[in-house]
């Protein structure tokens, strides 16, 4: 019988000739945490008798969520993790390097064939590099540090296959929240999403990340894809090792098989609180906003950041809005400063701030006030996410963003296009 | 053991949010648990009370410091139509009970009284009279939790290699 791409990946990591609904303990090829959750994985370190890591070199934390610290319970926080880094001599970025989920694609650790656990729900992201990666709690982290194993239970898979291209001025974002709507915030718990077609194959890596990276909100354990030429390109930029890409089989079985025409798909919105609560941008254009977001682990990556100052360029947010703009990583940083784009951002009025996660997660940067509306890159828009729970958060493109920090209201970015 | 009803898709960001998280006490995480879908719940709630939700309970952020500000609150159970995949599983390691049960999510009120019988799952509403039935807890999970969670289950483990 066939296998779906996470059950190869499962089998080969176990050893086991595995298919869905089976348990395994599989090896796991780079373990992850972050400044919101490493320090609860180090306490059940110790608690556990952990002594040592299993491979330092395949274990990193990331200071990101607050980055640099906003107070002085959060900078206790990063000296544990800073001492355990020490200690073990774990792989580490520190506050400026950028959010976990580019930073680890950035580092080469992770591709095709990879078996990942992150201490936070978007380490799905990197099922873009047909990696299987998922996310964990800081005990089952904890686990994984000090054995560099964990059991799974083999998922079954949704497969979506996306037809079609993309219209001008819709984008991987539009395309993932509509397919979250469509599916909604539980339509895949406890599945993988295997994402295929043309639509696909058409996306940067870029691109791949921000629909990978939201397999989350369908509530789903992975979000996977084929390799090809574009991940063994980005692969191999980042200095990554030769991996062996995992292809699903032609007779594989799955939970569901979905198909999508993307052509006509239009600009979208998650309105607020819940992700799958979408709709096209023409039905809620012209709600007032007071604060815009352009970054994240969604789309805080280069090529947002060049869609989002094409819109931008030579033109002023409304002095109703104000703008962050949070790049997703210091690579990411410098490019954007090399090409003009942070001066673009700048002088439309925006604030640059530090790569991080703080926008988005409500630790500092950005906490918006009551009965304030924001529109942002992210992927959560959920009551109280960023930091206060009387405010409204709509989720967009990077262009859509854009497009509503410079009307002051939500705007269809499509005129730009 | 008083029921506290949620609605659907009650989010981590809900049960604990990250401006909570610049500690890991658990007694200053169960102080704002909750906190954004009812902010009195944690003066109202007493130790061995019930939370009872609709589905996707827990979706959102892997922060264990979810369930770990609804156990350190005293909160015996969670009642839910379904949970989401990385809180049940957190839910296991740390030692707070869930019980997954569509029917009990739907029919348990505000502030029915209940009594819960782990061995079984059945779920008693003493005050309507009815009895539920949760599904059964999969055998590789009771392992763990007949070691104690998790964090006994490896270091058992480590103890028996070293």
């Amino acid at each position: 019988m066939g296998k779906t791409i996470i059950e190869k990946i499962l089998s080969q990591k176990s050893g086991v000739d595995a298919y869905a609904g089976q348990i395994v303990v599989a090896d796991v090829d780079y373990v992850m945490g972050q400044d919101g959750t490493a320090p609860l994985a180090i306490k059940s370190f110790k608690e556990m008798g952990g002594k040592k890591v299993f491979d330092p070199e395949k274990v990193v934390f990331v200071i990101d969520h607050s980055a640099p610290s906003p107070n002085e319970g959060v900078s206790r926080l990063h000296k544990l993790m800073r001492e355990f880094r020490d200690e073990h001599g774990i792989d580490f970025h520190d506050i400026g390097d950028g959010v976990c989920h580019q930073v680890v694609p950035e580092s080469g650790k992770v591709g095709p064939g990879s078996l990942v656990v992150g201490a936070d729900s978007h380490t799905c992201t990197y099922g873009a590099l047909n990696a299987f990666a998922t996310g964990v709690g800081s005990t089952d982290l904890a686990a994984a540090i000090i054995s560099g194993k964990l059991w799974f239970k083999v998922p079954e898979s949704i497969k979506f296959v996306l037809k079609g291209k993309l219209p001008k001025g819709v984008f991987a974002k539009d395309l993932i929240l509509y397919l979250i709507g469509d599916v909604t915030a539980d339509g895949a718990t406890y599945m993988a999403a295997e994402y295929t077609g043309e639509a696909i194959s058409d996306l940067s890596m870029d691109g791949r990340f921000t629909i990978a990276n939201m397999a989350i909100e369908m509530g789903a354990k992975a979000g996977l894809m084929e390799a090809d030429e574009k991940t063994f390109a980005f692969v191999k930029e980042h200095g990554g090792r030769d991996f062996t890409p995992v292809f699903a089989d032609p007779d594989a079985v799955y939970a569901k098989i979905l198909e999508y025409d993307v052509s006509e798909l239009e600009p979208m919105v998650a309105k607020p609180h819940t992700v799958d609560n979408t709709a096209k941008v023409t039905e809620v254009a012209g709600t007032p906003i007071h604060q815009a977001v352009l970054g994240t682990c969604t789309n805080g990556r280069l090529e947002d950041l060049r869609i989002a100052a094409k819109i931008l360029e030579g033109r002023k947010i409304h002095p109703r809005t104000r703008l962050i703009v949070a790049p997703a990583s210091r690579k990411i940083f410098l490019r954007a400063m090399e090409e003009g784009l942070i001066k673009i951002f700048v002088e439309a009025g925006a604030a640059v701030v530090t790569p991080g996660c703080g926008p988005c997660v409500g630790t500092h940067n950005g906490i918006p006030s009551d009965g304030e509306n924001v529109i942002s890159t992210a992927n959560r828009n959920f009551k109280g996410r960023m930091g206060n729970s009387n405010a409204f958060i709509y989720l967009a493109s990077p262009a859509t963003v854009a497009a509503s920090a410079i009307a002051g209201e939500i705007a269809d970015p499509r005129p730009y296009f | 053991m008083r029921a506290f009803k949620f609605g659907d898709d009650i989010d981590t960001d809900v049960i604990i949010p990250a401006r909570y998280l610049n500690t890991s006490d658990p007694e200053e995480l169960a102080k704002h648990c909750m906190e954004d879908a009812d902010p009195e719940f944690a003066k109202k709630a007493r130790p061995g009370d019930v939370i009872v939700a609709g589905k996707n309970f827990g979706c959102g952020s892997s922060r264990e410091h979810a369930p770990i500000a609804i156990k350190a609150l005293g909160i015996e159970a969670v009642i839910a139509k379904s949970f989401a995949r990385i809180f049940y599983r957190n839910s296991f390691n740390i030692g707070l009970k869930i019980l997954e049960c569509p029917e009990a999510a739907e029919k348990i009120r505000d502030g029915d009284e209940l009594s819960i019988n782990y061995d079984t799952g059945e779920i008693k509403n003493l005050t309507t009279g009815e009895s539920y039935f949760a599904k059964p807890i999969p055998e590789f999970m009771q392992n763990i939790i007949a070691k104690g969670g998790l964090i006994n289950y490896v270091r058992e483990k480590l103890q028996g290699t070293v």
